[in-house]
């Protein structure tokens, strides 16, 4: 029952993020198939999960998790019945204070478990005008545990001017999601080298009319 | 059935016939091997057979089905419009009012009707309305370009496409009943006319007419183009209240407003560096792409016609 809800749930979303973004998914350097990979994103609104979601395919989509703080999504009971049973995600204390499990290896449990991941690496919300924040070093030692998942980065692209923070009605408008190349952890690449690299891939991702308006600021 | 409907299905059934054959030609064509400018063509003439079932629905639904395929074409068309303009964080509500506020209430005055009050209403009210909800954000940045190009959006997204339904709320005598067939022709003869362009141009497109905004365009195309669906055009005037000559020049006009539309159009794709409006409609491009020659003919066909020959 609560199964069946999450899926009538999951496709009204679905629906929803396509008639005010009509988004389209841009496989340019990786191919939508199934094999295990972990999607990481830039991360400008709380939509960017799920404009990602809505873009796989639905035999990939049953399979990948995003990943999602605990300390936002389990505020409100509704958030808390979204983020668990239509997103099926991999919940994680931001807080090192307060977490009673490492944040890697609930991931690397899921990806044990066969499924992918979506996260986004920057942590929180870009707010400000870089196209990135620096990367935390939770994808690097989730790339250091299991190095034979591939990484795909994905840009999203125009979806912080749908909804800016503090919104709450969104703005219809067009949004892309790019999957770029696959990239790994090389033997003996250090933390730094290996974030510098994948922010590198991310942003090569982004298409070249991306930062139009911010272009104009 | 009356003989409007009959007219209609006459008018549907050239169309399907002109489709049978372009897919036919492009059966053979594919044949001969797969290029990018065939797949390209058999994906223009698949989109066709699309629009062609949407209409036709649209149609069969009457006043509210045309209102219905029109209003979702506006909604379209703005969506990709304010995805290229330069509005920012201080324009969210001013674009959240465009598209619900303005776009509905525009859409439910031509719905009633109410000819005196929706066509000002994007002009004046929006016009003077959105700047201020702008303002108040208080951010001036290139505000100027921002309130024009919020205002245009709605102007050739919501205003211009309107007039094609509203072409149903006019009263010619002796025509009651026919209005239908006024979108019909409309249409017909501006796609008629870009599809034409597109053919001549590929047959016979020697000297290019306007390199610097659009580089498929050729002088021969653009008046082989113009002068076939002006012809075609006229050779309707049995499906509308005009004479042959009357028909012939009307068509001659929109098709010229069609054509010059198009270079507008091209040159704001220009400018922001893309090359289509969207990607909703596969071979064509987005809804603009394909709305743009009738946006800007719309209203001046829709007018021609109220002052020549409608009683309201």
């Amino acid at each position: 029952m609560i199964d069946l809800a999450g899926r009538i749930i999951g496709l009204a979303i679905i629906l929803f993020a396509r008639f005010i973004t009509a988004v389209r998914g841009i496989w340019d350097g990786s191919d939508p198939v199934p094999t295990q990979r972990i999607y990481f994103a830039n991360h400008a609104s709380n939509g960017d999960f799920v404009l990602v979601w809505t873009v796989l395919p639905p035999q990939i989509r049953g399979k990948t998790r995003p990943v999602a703080g605990s300390d936002y999504w389990l505020k409100t009971k509704l958030k808390s019945f979204v983020i668990r049973h239509v997103f099926n995600a991999v919940l994680i204390d931001r807080n090192p204070a307060t977490r009673t499990e490492d944040p890697v290896e609930l991931m690397v449990g899921a990806l044990d478990r066969g499924a992918s991941l979506i996260l986004f690496p920057e942590g929180t919300r870009n707010t400000t005008d870089a196209a990135l924040l620096p990367f935390k070093p939770g994808l690097f030692h989730l790339a250091n545990a299991r190095p034979d998942v591939a990484l795909v980065p994905v840009w999203i692209e125009n979806l912080n001017r749908v909804m800016p923070k503090g919104e709450i009605v969104p703005v219809p408008l067009i949004c892309t999601v790019t999957f770029g190349a696959e990239l790994h952890l090389k033997p003996g690449e250090d933390k730094a080298a290996f974030l510098a690299r994948a922010q590198d891939a991310l942003r090569a991702a982004a298409p070249e009319t991306a930062g139009l308006a911010e272009a104009a600021e | 059935m009356t003989s409007w409907d009959e007219k209609l299905l006459i008018l549907f059934g050239a169309v399907a016939g002109i489709l049978i054959l372009a897919t036919g030609v492009g059966m053979v064509l594919a044949r001969g091997g797969a290029g990018p400018g065939v797949q390209n063509f058999n994906a223009r003439v698949a989109a066709w057979w699309g629009m062609v079932l949407c209409l036709s629905a649209a149609f069969l639904g009457g006043k509210t089905g045309v209102m219905i395929l029109f209003a979702a074409c506006s909604f379209a068309a703005l969506r990709e419009f304010m995805t290229l303009t330069r509005t920012r964080r201080a324009d969210h509500w001013a674009l959240a009012a465009s598209f619900f506020v303005i776009f509905p209430v525009h859409y439910l005055l031509v719905w009633i009707g109410w000819y005196g009050f929706y066509s000002i209403f994007i002009p004046v009210y929006a016009f003077l309305i959105l700047p201020i909800v702008a303002a108040v954000r208080g951010d001036t940045g290139d505000f100027l370009g921002r309130v024009a190009e919020t205002q245009w959006a709605l102007m050739i997204c919501v205003f211009c496409v309107s007039h094609v339904p509203a072409l149903l709320y006019l009263e010619v005598p002796g025509y009651e009943g026919g209005n239908a067939l006024l979108i019909a022709f409309l249409i017909f003869v501006v796609q008629f006319s870009d599809v034409m362009q597109y053919v001549w141009g590929k047959l016979a497109g020697r000297r290019r007419i306007a390199p610097s905004l659009s580089p498929s365009k050729t002088v021969e195309g653009a008046l082989g183009g113009i002068l076939t669906a002006t012809l075609a055009g006229a050779c309707l005037w049995w499906m509308t209240p005009f004479t042959f000559w009357q028909a012939g020049l009307l068509s001659l006009i929109i098709c010229l407003m069609g054509f010059l539309g198009g270079l507008v159009m091209s040159a704001i794709k220009r400018d922001r560096g893309v090359k289509d409006w969207g990607h909703l409609i596969p071979g064509h491009g987005g809804f603009i792409d394909r709305l743009d020659s009738v946006i800007f003919s719309a209203p001046i066909f829709f007018h021609l016609v109220r002052y020549g020959w409608s009683m309201t």
